[in-house]
């Protein structure tokens, strides 16, 4: 599939901001006095404007933006609307917790909205993801490991950029110090796990389907394209013909691992044992970086590397093939 | 709401017009929809009798074509050099006055000097004739390098052929074999009957190195070797022979099996028929028609006394179990040596012994009925000479162990196991499931049958046999197939078309001299009978351009447009003032040896500075490759802006069952369009043209213009003969006449009121059997399609081509010069046989002398050839070199793969890479080989190769393709563009990465000893040996 | 909606002949043309005359090649020769890729035998099967995209559609076409402005690309009526679904190539025995079978 960057940019930066969103509302879920009001407020709007930021990006992917709204409509079977809606819904916790951390609340309110705003954030990751694993027309992503990654991943960026959030914001105690470190790092050895796995069964995985079930010839024999519909590229081709070298693709999966793991593992180490506030902010800082750029270029393998069975149609017919 | 803008019921347009497809010479119905005056949609005309409402790709985007940025718009005067693409637009009476100066000193001083050539003309009923005015003989369209193989053979065999003269019944077939199609001028109609085929579940058989289009869904492909058409179709002879499997009745009863040939080597009536004080053939007959001998039945005939009913197959053939299985058991294989003349043991068939005059035989009028003719055997005429029926002397050609199945397999690449079933279907599909039906009919000599019977074999072939220098040869041979297997216009076979059949050959020469107002005698083509008719001065040299009609080409009945060019440039056989072309892509894939072929239209005489071929104009619609290189451009209009007519005097659109006729009129009007275009029906142009050369027929007693009103007033006023118009469809004064009748002025509203077309059926009497069919005859004649009801005979060995073999032997009136005696005898043999292609037989000579130059000019670019060309045809002067001297004997190791080219069914040659969509399915070509044959040359799919010729190398792009025969190679033809024609942006892939096979392909053939060069053409007919090429390939680094 | 409707009892669909169908592209052009300038057009073109043109089509025609070496025997496909298969003599080149071979021979004896390879071309003309169950419906967040309650077919609204692509993504059979031109979801609507128009005659209301093709390959009509034309073809002739483990239940269906014969039309003739049959030419001349026939004309 090819990697549009307003869809990787998308799912990477709202999946941070919803992680971030997650975190802050179990927070405060547990214990509302959890940060300073600032902290809150400021991790809030962090958080949201990831969010946002991310399904504005999605919106220019759109052909016809201005109908953006239309999307709210079918909730009922598609995956793409209800995530539009959940977005549109975690707006409301997002408000209501603002309002009250404003006001200076502790009580249940806090605690109520925290709780919608954790759930709802779970809930539009996981419609993000489940755009991606409903389609059976592509099978890296049609699979039970795409939905853990999501969720996997949006939390990994959620922690990091709280732990970066806190720590240049002053907050020196152990939560920036050693638990919020720690559960990075946890997190990030989860997400290369999972990773791990999903490349696996990317790799081993046979196609469901073939050229000759795709054209029904399988009876006669071994089905190979001589001759597409046409010499160039068309749609089809561009956006889901997209091909890439095994050797590049082991690559960049090693470079996603080293930024979206090594590095925050590496780093949080370090970040536990300093002593100076600012070289923790560093660390954290740099750690976000890297979990960014990390999950945008497993996002792009993800991708990348997925194949589309239409791709069959056009099998050995391709000059990239 | 779901869908609140659906619209069920919206209409197409607000105007629907019909008239006729242009996207291809199908010429297929169609109806034209417009929506605010703009093209909204162009579908097929259900009601058309060509293509029933089907349309091809082709044809659905003519709106494309019809709309194209291409578009030439306003008269074009070169102010550049030839090639460089410089002109001025000039107004039409600038043009036109321009073009009669040139043409008027022409016709005053000789004019022959005017090259007057027409390409994919559609209008050759105008053109020719126009040109017979003008009083040139150098005048031809495309089939001389299309299919005249085709043609010729059909015609000096058949009185019809395969191409649009005639086809398969689609209806009834039970087996039909196909031979090098790709897509045919019948596109629409061979894919409706092969559609109707599928339906009825009759086998396809696809002889064809290639296995796409019509090859893909056929029930059995056979991949055969370019070239050897001949020895399969000559090995199935055989065996047909072999197991006497062959329809004798039918032989001597349509054809000229039994005619009495004169044996007499050496002596002038040597080869040609016995025939008595009339002039009349001669034959041998049984004194007695009863069974002398005990003789058994064969095939086609009955056990019953065959004479006693007289007539086509009185007797159906044994129909499956009535003893068919065993007669097919037992073929001839089983036959007992005869008593009468027991023969020593021979592997080359020998002949019977002599049977006596008086021994019950006489020599009889070969045409006589009632006669029980003998078709073998050595009979003595009354003369003393020895004559032996024409169907020995086949019989012997084909039993030769030379065309035995085992013989030609490797030479053909089908396994002799093969060919012998294939013999063995054809012969139990034609004689065991013979039809019939039940269809009184009147045979040519009055008598009356109940029924029809068929051989439900039909055959049809097209370049794949024709584009090869063994062409004519080899597509005779197939229509002896045909009538061995009783198969010529029988139901279930191959069928004539109306206005076809005619004489064998047409009875129309080629005009030679010209009448005191400069016209010609006779139409510039037609049919040479005999070496009288040639155009050939006193020495033998051509008189023609082309050399059509020559020695060298003696039977070129379409022209040679091919050599033209070339000829012109060398002044050989002379020089020529003005070369005229009408939408004829000369300059690119119409062309062999494309490269030099551009560099001659553009190159000057060193002495005078001048341009070596004076004035060249051109008529073209679109931006061609061959614009640049005109002096004079007449912009034509587009198909949906004019009036046409697909006359029965050109090329015709009937079908077995209806002759028939149609026109074009204009649906859209340039001027309307917006876009400024001053552009005028070249057929209007050509007729103004001629008014202002005051030609016969164009202009009035007072020298005024005959024809003011232009093509449509042409189409309706003019008689060929009186009568007898352009259009055969409601003529007479009121309407009422078809075929020959007084002009109709309302001829045209009333085309236009009918679908633009008209039909005629063939009575249901004439249906079959036309040659011998006074039902058909008569019908015909009342159109004016023959001009007698007599028996059309038909030719299975041709008096006419031993004439000019004995010619060459020294006999007659007219000879062949010296060195043109031994290519004449050779090929001009009254029976077809098959011979190596031409180049392929020839010393091949390895000379890098276009490939080296291009080489390094065009290193780096997609194909070599044309990029070097633009700088060679614009600057460098160009000036072949002599070749060195051949290499002997080394084609076959040194270019072992065949190189051909085919149509793709979504274009139409080069016209379809300015169509928006036409060009999205291929804008670029790839050369297609096996996997084996590409492993082989270590070349892996979509490498980059170089394609050798002894002529020169491109270089392309390769895919693999398992449905090619290992040893051939093949690509779609004509989607490589010269950069910049047809208007497309730079770097389209047609100009980087598409190619053109033609630029290795020669013109000429190889040196013969005295130097002298052949076009590289077929020896009988002059048409062009496009197929004959002989490549090698290696892998080349990406350009 | 993008709610699938019930199954309706009616079915309307193409069935394609793979028997027939000659890969012309007619039927893809017809659709182009009539469709470009129609109420679901214009279909946009993206440089039509340059290097790269790109246009939105709603029917594409593939060309495959099939190969079984065993084929002939399972009496399915291509016959085999009944030689041994083609043999080439496979020698690699003795000059490098790339290099000048010019002036070396090839060694011969070059191949003198191309037998015909067990091998199938198919054309393959491919768009949108309007299946009864398709997530591209489905998955569209705008109900643009939706399938037709009373016949079943799948059309996109493009004044709904906000051009997401996620409908393309959820089609196997890469029915539905985008174009940043437009910027809306396109696709195959089985002609719904045809097949019902009253402006019509009835002939002419039949999808374009059925009119269109030549061999008359394609067949449109209600496959939810099982007496229905094309019904019974796809019994008789085994029609069959692409990608059935999609799960999408195509309303098109596909009739397989028919098996080649090697024979003649009819089954079991003994003309194969006949053509084995050795005729002895040595013990006299053939010629003289014909002296004794009694021929008349
Ligand atoms: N390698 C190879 N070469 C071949 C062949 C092959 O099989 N292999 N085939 C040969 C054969 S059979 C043929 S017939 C030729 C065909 O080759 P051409 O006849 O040269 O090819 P076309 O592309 O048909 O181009 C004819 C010209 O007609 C122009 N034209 C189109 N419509 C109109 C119109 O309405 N009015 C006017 N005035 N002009 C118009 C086009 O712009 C074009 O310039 O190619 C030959 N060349
Ligand atoms: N779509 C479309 N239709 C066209 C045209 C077009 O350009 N486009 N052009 C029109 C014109 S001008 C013409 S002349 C006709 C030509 O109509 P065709 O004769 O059908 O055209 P070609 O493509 O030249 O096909 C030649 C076929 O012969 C095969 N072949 C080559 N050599 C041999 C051989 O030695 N033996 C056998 N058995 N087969 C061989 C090739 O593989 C190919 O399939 O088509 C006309 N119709
Ligand atoms: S075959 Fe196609 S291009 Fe040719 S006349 Fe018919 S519709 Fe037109
Ligand atoms: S073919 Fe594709 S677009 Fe058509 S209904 Fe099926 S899934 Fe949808
Ligand atoms: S592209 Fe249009 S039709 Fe397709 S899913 Fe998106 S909104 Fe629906
Ligand atoms: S049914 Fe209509 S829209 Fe669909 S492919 Fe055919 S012509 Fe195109
Ligand atoms: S029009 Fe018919 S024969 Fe041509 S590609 Fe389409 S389905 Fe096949
Ligand atoms: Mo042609």
């Amino acid at each position: 599939m090819y990697p549009a960057f307003s869809v990787l940019f998308f799912t990477t930066i709202s999946g941070c901001g919803y992680g971030l969103l997650f975190l802050l509302g179990l927070s405060l879920a547990a214990n509302p006095l959890l940060f300073v009001r600032n902290e809150s407020l400021l991790v809030l709007a962090a958080g949201t404007f990831f969010s946002a930021a991310g399904l504005t990006s999605s919106l220019l992917h759109l052909g016809q933006p201005q109908r953006a709204w239309r999307a709210l409509s079918q909730w009922r079977s598609s995956w793409l609307s209800r995530e539009g809606v959940a977005a549109l819904v975690s707006f409301v916790p997002v408000l209501a917790l603002a309002a009250a951390i404003w006001r200076g609340d502790s009580g249940a309110v806090v605690r109520v909205a925290a709780v919608a705003l954790a759930v709802m954030a779970v809930i539009t990751v996981c419609c993000t993801a489940k755009i991606y694993t409903s389609l059976k027309t592509i099978r890296a992503w049609h699979n039970g490991l795409v939905l853990p990654g999501y969720l996997a991943f949006a939390l990994l960026g959620g922690a990091a950029m709280l732990w970066m959030l806190l720590a240049a914001s002053g907050s020196d105690d152990a939560l920036v110090r050693a638990n919020l470190p720690a559960i990075v790092a946890i997190l990030a050895a989860a997400c290369a796990v999972i990773k791990r796995e999903y490349w696996r069964f990317v790799d081993t995985t046979p196609a469901g389907s073939s050229a000759e079930s795709a054209t029904g010839l399988g009876r006669f024999g071994t089905v190979r394209g001589v001759e597409a519909p046409h010499t160039e590229e068309n749609y089809l081709t561009n956006e889901m013909g997209f091909v890439l070298a095994r050797k590049h693709a082991a690559r960049l999966r090693v470079i996603a691992l080293v930024l979206f793991a090594l590095l925050p593992v590496a780093l949080v180490v370090p970040a536990m044992l300093l002593q100076s506030m600012a070289l923790v902010t560093l660390c954290a800082f740099v750690v976000v970086l890297g979990v960014i750029a990390g999950t945008f270029v497993e996002r792009w393998l993800f991708f990348a590397e997925a194949k589309h069975v239409v791709m069959l149609y056009y099998a050995g017919t391709r000059a990239q093939e | 709401m779901p869908h609140a803008n659906l619209k069920l019921d919206e209409p197409v347009g607000d105007e629907v017009k019909t008239t006729t497809c242009y996207m291809c010479a199908c010429r297929c119905g169609i109806k034209v929809h417009l929506k605010n005056g703009r093209v909204r949609y162009i579908q097929g005309n259900a009601v058309h009798p060509v293509n029933k409402g089907v349309l091809c790709a082709k044809g659905s985007a003519g709106i494309m074509q019809h709309y194209s940025p291409a578009r030439l718009s306003k008269p074009l005067l070169r102010v550049g050099e030839r090639g460089a693409g410089e002109f001025r637009e000039i107004e039409w009476d600038e043009a036109l006055a321009l073009a009669t100066r040139w043409l008027g000193d022409i016709r005053t001083s000789d004019p022959d000097r005017l090259a007057f050539f027409t390409g994919r003309d559609q209008s050759q009923a105008l053109t020719g004739w126009w040109a017979q005015q003008f009083g040139t003989v150098n005048y031809a369209a495309h089939g001389g390098f299309c299919s005249v193989n085709m043609a010729a053979a059909g015609m000096y065999t058949l009185g019809g052929s395969f191409w649009e003269f005639g086809e398969p019944d689609w209806d009834q077939t039970k087996y039909l074999l196909m031979f090098g199609v790709a897509e045919d001028h019948d596109s629409n109609p061979i894919k409706l009957g092969l559609g109707k085929l599928k339906g009825r579940g009759a086998k396809i058989v696809a002889i064809n190195p290639v296995r796409t289009g019509y090859a893909a869904i056929a029930d059995e492909w056979i991949g055969i070797r370019p070239g050897t058409d001949g020895l399969f179709i000559g090995a199935l002879i055989h065996e047909l022979l072999v197991h006497d499997h062959v329809d004798l009745d039918y032989l001597v009863k349509y054809t000229n099996a039994h005619y009495l040939v004169v044996r007499n080597p050496g002596g002038a009536d040597d080869g040609t028929f016995a025939r008595d004080a009339r002039g009349e053939p001669l034959c041998a007959a049984r004194s007695s028609p009863s069974p002398a001998r005990g003789g058994r039945p064969g095939w086609g005939q009955s056990r019953e006394d065959a004479s006693s009913q007289g007539g086509p197959h009185p007797n159906p053939p044994p129909r499956a179990g009535e003893g068919a299985q065993d007669a097919l058991a037992g073929g001839g294989g089983k036959e007992q040596p005869s008593a009468l003349s027991p023969q020593p043991s021979s592997k080359t068939p020998s002949p019977p012994n002599p049977p006596l005059e008086g021994e019950g035989f006489k020599v009889v009028p070969a045409d006589a009925v009632g006669i029980s003719p003998l078709v073998v055997g050595e009979f003595t005429l009354p003369d003393g000479r020895k004559a032996v029926p024409a169907f020995q002397l086949l019989a012997e050609r084909f039993l030769a162990d030379e065309y035995a199945s085992e013989t030609v397999a490797p030479q053909c690449g089908v396994d002799a196991a093969t060919v012998r079933r294939i013999a063995a279907e054809l012969a139990d599909v034609a004689f065991n499931q013979a039809i019939h039906i039940a269809q009184r009919w009147t045979d040519s000599h009055g008598r009356e049958h109940d029924e029809m019977i068929g051989r439900p074999v039909a055959m049809h072939a097209m370049r794949g046999i024709s584009a090869h220098s063994n062409g004519f040869h080899t597509c005779r041979m197939l229509h002896v197939l045909q009538m061995l297997l009783g198969a010529i216009d029988t139901p279930g076979s191959f069928r004539y078309q109306p206005p076809y059949p005619k004489a064998v050959p047409p009875a129309n020469r080629p005009g030679k001299s010209r009448k005191a107002n400069g016209a010609l005698d006779a139409a510039p083509l037609g049919y040479v009978h005999a070496p009288e008719d040639l155009l050939v001065d006193a020495a033998g040299t051509p008189r023609r351009i082309d050399k059509a009609f020559s020695w060298e080409f003696p039977l070129a009945a379409h022209g040679m447009l091919q050599s033209v060019i070339r000829n012109a440039w060398a002044g050989d056989p002379y020089r020529i003032d003005t070369l005229f072309l009408f939408m004829a892509n000369m300059g690119w894939n119409s062309a062999m040896n494309t490269t030099q072929t551009r560099a001659m239209l553009a190159e000057r005489d060193a002495a005078t500075g001048e341009y070596r071929i004076p004035h060249i104009i051109y008529a073209d619609a679109y931006w061609s490759e061959t614009v640049n290189f005109a002096d004079l451009v007449l912009p034509d209009t587009t198909y949906l802006e004019r009036h046409d007519c697909i006359s029965l005097l050109d090329r015709p659109i009937s079908d077995a069952d209806c002759a028939s006729d149609a026109i074009r009129q204009p649906v859209c009007d340039p001027d309307a369009d917006g876009t400024g275009r001053d552009v005028r029906p070249f057929q209007d142009v050509l007729i103004d043209l001629g008014a202002r050369l005051g030609l016969p027929g164009l202009t009035n007693e007072d020298g005024g213009a005959k024809y003011p009103g232009g093509y449509a007033q042409y189409i309706v006023e003019h008689e060929r003969a009186p009568g007898v118009g352009l259009l055969a469809g409601w003529r007479g004064r009121d309407g009422s006449r078809s075929g020959v009748g007084e002009p109709n002025p309302h001829q045209l509203d009333v085309y236009k009121a009918n679908n633009c077309y008209w039909h005629a059926p063939v009575p249901p009497a004439g249906r079959y059997y036309k040659m011998a069919n006074r039902n058909y005859l008569t019908w015909a004649k009342s159109l004016g399609f023959v001009g007698s009801t007599d028996a059309i005979v038909l030719e299975l060995y041709s008096e006419r081509l031993q004439t000019f073999r004995l010619a060459a032997q020294g006999h007659g009136a007219q000879q062949p010069p010296e060195r043109e005696r031994e290519r004449v005898a050779r090929y001009f043999d009254p029976l077809p046989f098959w011979y190596e292609c031409v180049e392929s037989e020839q010393p091949v000579f390895y000379s890098p002398l276009v490939g080296e130059s291009a080489r390094s000019a065009g290193e780096g670019a997609a194909h070599g050839i044309s990029q070097a060309s633009v700088a060679g045809e614009t600057t460098t002067p160009f000036s072949p070199s002599p070749r060195p001297s051949p290499l002997k004997g080394e084609g076959e190791e040194q270019f072992p793969l065949s190189a051909i080219t085919q149509r793709p069914m979504f274009m139409y040659h080069a016209w379809g890479s300015q169509n928006a969509w036409l060009r999205q399915i291929a804008t670029h070509n790839y050369l297609y080989l096996h996997p084996d044959t590409a492993a082989a040359h270590g070349v892996a799919d979509g490498n980059w190769v170089w394609v050798e010729s002894a002529h020169a190398r491109i270089r392309v792009p390769a895919r693999l393709h398992a449905g090619t025969a290992p040893g051939t190679v093949w690509t779609w033809n004509a989607i490589g563009k010269r950069k910049g024609a047809w208007k497309l942006a730079d770097g389209a892939r047609e100009y980087t990465k598409g190619f053109l096979l033609n630029h290795v392909i020669d013109d000429l053939l190889p040196a013969r000893e005295d130097g002298y060069r052949y076009a590289n053409a077929d020896p009988v007919t002059g048409q062009a040996a496009w197929f004959d090429l002989k490549v090698r390939i290696y892998a080349s680094a990406p350009p | 909606m993008t709610m699938l409707p019930p199954p309706s009892p009616k079915k309307l669909g193409l069935v394609i002949d793979l028997d027939t169908c000659v890969g012309c592209h007619a039927c893809a052009v017809a659709c182009k043309e009539w469709n470009d300038g129609g109420q679901f057009g214009p279909l946009p073109d993206e440089n039509p005359y340059g290097k790269e043109p790109l246009g939105v089509w709603f029917n594409r025609v593939h060309t495959y090649e099939v190969r079984d070496e065993g084929l002939g025997a399972r009496g399915q496909g291509e016959i085999k020769s009944s030689a041994s298969p083609a043999t080439f003599p496979v020698k690699p080149p003795k000059s490098a890729a790339g290099s000048d071979p010019r002036g070396r021979r090839f060694a011969g004896p070059w191949p003198l035998a191309p037998g015909p390879s067990p091998t199938m071309t198919i054309h393959f003309p491919r768009s949108c099967l309007h299946c009864e169950t398709p997530d591209c419906v489905t998955v569209c967040p705008t109900g643009a995209s939706y399938k037709r309650a009373e016949d079943g077919i799948v059309l996109v609204d493009e004044d709904k559609c906000i051009g997401c692509k996620l409908c393309s993504w959820a089609c196997p059979y890469g029915a539905r076409e985008y174009s940043e031109v437009r910027g809306v979801m396109q696709k195959c609507t089985l002609c719904v402005d045809r097949i019902y128009n009253d402006s019509f005659e009835e002939i002419d209301r039949q999808p374009a690309c059925v009119m269109a093709c030549p061999t008359r390959a394609r067949h449109f009509g209600d496959l939810g009526d099982p007496d229905s034309a094309v019904s019974k073809l796809v019994a008789e002739r085994g029609g069959y679904d692409l990608m059935p483990e999609m799960g999408y239940k195509p309303v098109n269906k596909y009739l397989p190539p028919r098996p080649r014969r090697d024979g003649c039309g009819r089954v079991g003739v003994a003309a194969s025995g006949a053509a084995e049959e050795k005729v002895d030419l040595s013990t006299a001349s053939p010629l003289l079978r014909w002296m004794d026939r009694i021929l008349s004309r």
